[in-house]
């Protein structure tokens, strides 16, 4: 589940990762899962790879990885963001405060920032339905996210990525 | 002696700042030099109070919340931790509580109490109590209990469990399967996440038992990807179940096999639909299965498969343990036993309450609830998820009872109440409704693929002023097309918000607010 993305991924690891799972009977999406963790989005590269070794066909695996939301095709930001867009999170707010941070980070859902810290997707309920907006940021949860709060949570994404230079 | 402190670990505590409390409690009491251990429990459920911490003491646990960061120093200065009540966020003795103490908690017994991981704890609170029964009993005797219970299932469809279960006994074939669906994609729901955070062992515990009641030696928990924290916290209690003989090859030595695995879904609303779950599960794309064959006869890999809720497999060792009769003993009608109800969105007092069923909505919403967060007037409630309708004031009075609800052609579905105070727009409500299900359907059925986009396009309309009449009759034969003609609950029920808000709301889906 961790976040450890690998700028410089070996398709050698995504071969091991796939001979460790494969014998698992419905094996493709926790194979997926397993490359998505380590690479932080499934390149278009590792299709034919996945197939190969599972014994599918490439329109099989493009097929999984398309269906789900949480599979990507595309690089992220350093810090994915998610945004509730649910009722119960519509109820306290959530339309507002999708519509400030599209407008304070200057991008819509499933885009990147220009300094690549965020990417910014919608979510369709995260289970903390009594204390919302809620907003996941990589795997943490936050609730009653206000405006200010959200533009706190943007600055600490910021200055992490500085830090990682 | 080491004084006990303790500190919720589920995703709502979490989301307000309970891990940095519980690092600044552990700091402060090293630099006083007092001797404390910090048990990271599960939530009692009462979510306005979180991060709720509390103090054990001789004559129970005494509750401070919600504590922030800057409260941290004075309650120490406060002497907190010998059971002193000075501070502010003193909320007494948490048992105390009439929000809690009014409730009939039969499967959230533990929730809150106990530290989520420890099977000691698990057992030192009538943990297991229903396994050890169960492995005394007959696949039959124990489907004959759950039958006695009058268990129905609580993803929302109702269905009877034991019926569920009978049929995969009576299903031939060496291998069977446990399926739980753990999927809870319904906004306003988050009752199997609190399972599955607070009370892990108890889920381990009624698969296990499913298990041995329909002879099947394999199950999954399929788990939505959003849920990082239960998924986490099930997999130690997996691990942990594993270590101490109550998984593997040889149940408490009984000579019975029962693996589990936590399967994780990615992101897909419609997997929680089980026959989507099936495939999902199989490594496929999530699309629904045409029924019959049924899954219990024709399941996962073929296979006869017992595919249920987490509230329901949690409901399970209470029955095995106390008998199904002490569980029927709650509730009315043919609902029986107790249902947690979710009170969430717009609400003073959100959080879980586990009653019998009978209560009426209106007495969830204000007595327990407390009315509105933003103390405005409640204009409209959503019970029942995404595909549930939009309950006007007229209707509040409806009992918590499966076929209340569907009298008033609403759904009680998984429990979820969302609450919303008069500034809400229930045309964009409408609007979201079918919008939704143009993210979410699976795409196998046309009235659902079709019929949704088509949906939000005639809403439009509407809502522009175009030709509202018939437009207006376009929409209606558009969600009677939907609700007749869908695959699965996922078209067939996204009409249901849309049509009571027709009914209810008719002004404000004919006329777009201005901004």
């Amino acid at each position: 589940m961790k976040m450890t993305k690998h700028s410089d991924w070996r398709m050698d690891d995504v071969r091991t990762i796939i001979q460790e799972l494969k014998h698992k009977p419905g094996a493709l999406l926790p194979v997926l899962h397993a490359i998505q963790d380590y690479i932080g989005y499934l390149p278009d590269s590792i299709v034919p790879v996945v197939a190969k070794e599972m014994l599918l066909t490439r329109a099989e695996v493009h097929g999984v990885i398309s269906f789900y939301h949480h599979f990507r095709s595309h690089k992220t930001g350093r810090h994915v963001v998610e945004i509730c867009r649910a009722e119960a999170c519509q109820s306290v707010g959530a339309r507002a405060l999708e519509k400030h941070a599209k407008a304070t980070l200057s991008i819509d859902f499933e885009q990147t920032t220009s300094c690549g810290s965020v990417t910014l997707e919608p979510v369709y309920c995260l289970g903390n339905c009594a204390t919302g907006p809620s907003v996941r940021i990589d795997d943490s949860i936050y609730g009653r996210v206000s405006e200010d709060r959200f533009d706190e949570l943007m600055a600490d994404c910021r200055d992490t990525m500085q830090e990682a230079g | 002696m080491t004084t006990r402190i303790f500190v919720p670990r589920d995703t709502t505590a979490i989301s307000l700042g309970a891990d940095l409390i519980a690092t600044l409690i552990q700091a402060e009491a090293a630099s006083r030099g007092l001797d404390i251990e910090i048990v990271r429990n599960g939530t009692r459920g009462m979510f306005w109070l979180e991060p709720l911490i509390e103090v054990e003491t001789s004559e129970g646990r005494i509750g401070f919340g919600p504590v922030t960061e800057s409260d941290v120093s004075a309650l120490f200065n406060e002497h907190f931790y010998h059971g002193n009540q000075t501070h502010p966020s003193c909320l007494g003795l948490v048992e105390e509580i009439p929000y809690l103490k009014k409730q009939q908690r039969l499967t959230f017994a533990r929730s809150g109490i106990t530290d989520p991981v420890s099977l000691a704890d698990y057992k030192a609170h009538d943990g297991y109590k229903g396994l050890e029964n169960a492995l005394n009993l007959s696949g039959q005797q124990i489907v004959d209990e759950v039958k006695t219970s009058g268990l129905r299932g609580r993803g929302g469809a109702a269905f009877p469990t034991g019926i569920k279960w009978q049929t995969v006994l009576d299903a031939s074939g060496e291998q069977k399967y446990i399926v739980c669906n753990a999927d809870e994609g319904d906004s306003g729901t988050f009752a199997d996440r609190l399972v599955m955070e607070c009370d892990p062992f108890m889920l381990i515990e009624g698969m296990t038992i499913a298990g041995l009641a329909v002879n099947a030696n394999q199950g999954y928990i399929y788990l939505r990807s959003e849920y990082p924290i239960a998924f986490d916290i099930m997999n130690q209690a997996i691990a942990s179940a594993y270590e101490n003989g109550y998984l593997g090859k040889d149940i408490l030595g009984s000579g019975r096999q029962f693996d589990l695995e936590v399967r994780l879904g990615a992101g897909a609303y419609i997997c929680g639909e089980e026959t989507s779950l099936l495939d999902s599960l199989e490594g496929k794309r999530g699309l629904v299965r045409a029924k019959p064959p049924l899954p219990a006869i024709v399941g996962l890999f073929g296979k006869p498969t017992v595919v249920n809720n987490v509230l329901s497999l949690a409901a399970i060792p209470y029955i095995l343990h106390h008998g199904g009769e002490a569980y029927a003993e709650y509730g009315i009608g043919r609902s029986r036993g107790t249902m947690p109800i979710q009170l969430a969105g717009n609400v003073k007092y959100g959080g879980l309450v586990e009653l019998a069923f009978g209560i009426p909505l209106n007495e969830l919403m204000n007595d327990f609830g407390g009315g509105t967060r933003s103390g405005r007037p409640l204009k409209a409630v959503q019970v029942g998820g995404p595909l549930g309708a939009y309950l006007p004031e007229s209707q509040w009075d409806t009992l918590i009872d499966y076929e209340g609800f569907s009298a008033e052609k609403a759904v009680l579905g998984h429990g979820g109440v969302v609450m919303f105070d008069d500034t809400v727009d229930m045309g964009e409500q409408a609007r979201f409704a079918m919008e939704f299900c143009t993210f979410e359907s699976c795409g196998k059925c046309t009235p659902c693929r079709i019929g949704s986009t088509r949906g939000v396009e005639v809403i439009d309309r509407i809502r522009a002023g175009e030709n509202q009449d018939k437009n207006w009759e376009l929409l209606e034969d558009l969600c009677e097309t939907m609700v007749d003609g869908s695959l699965c609950a996922m078209g067939g029920m996204t009409p249901f918000p849309v049509q009571s808000v027709m009914k209810f709301f008719p002004d404000e889906l004919r006329s777009a607010r201005q901004e």
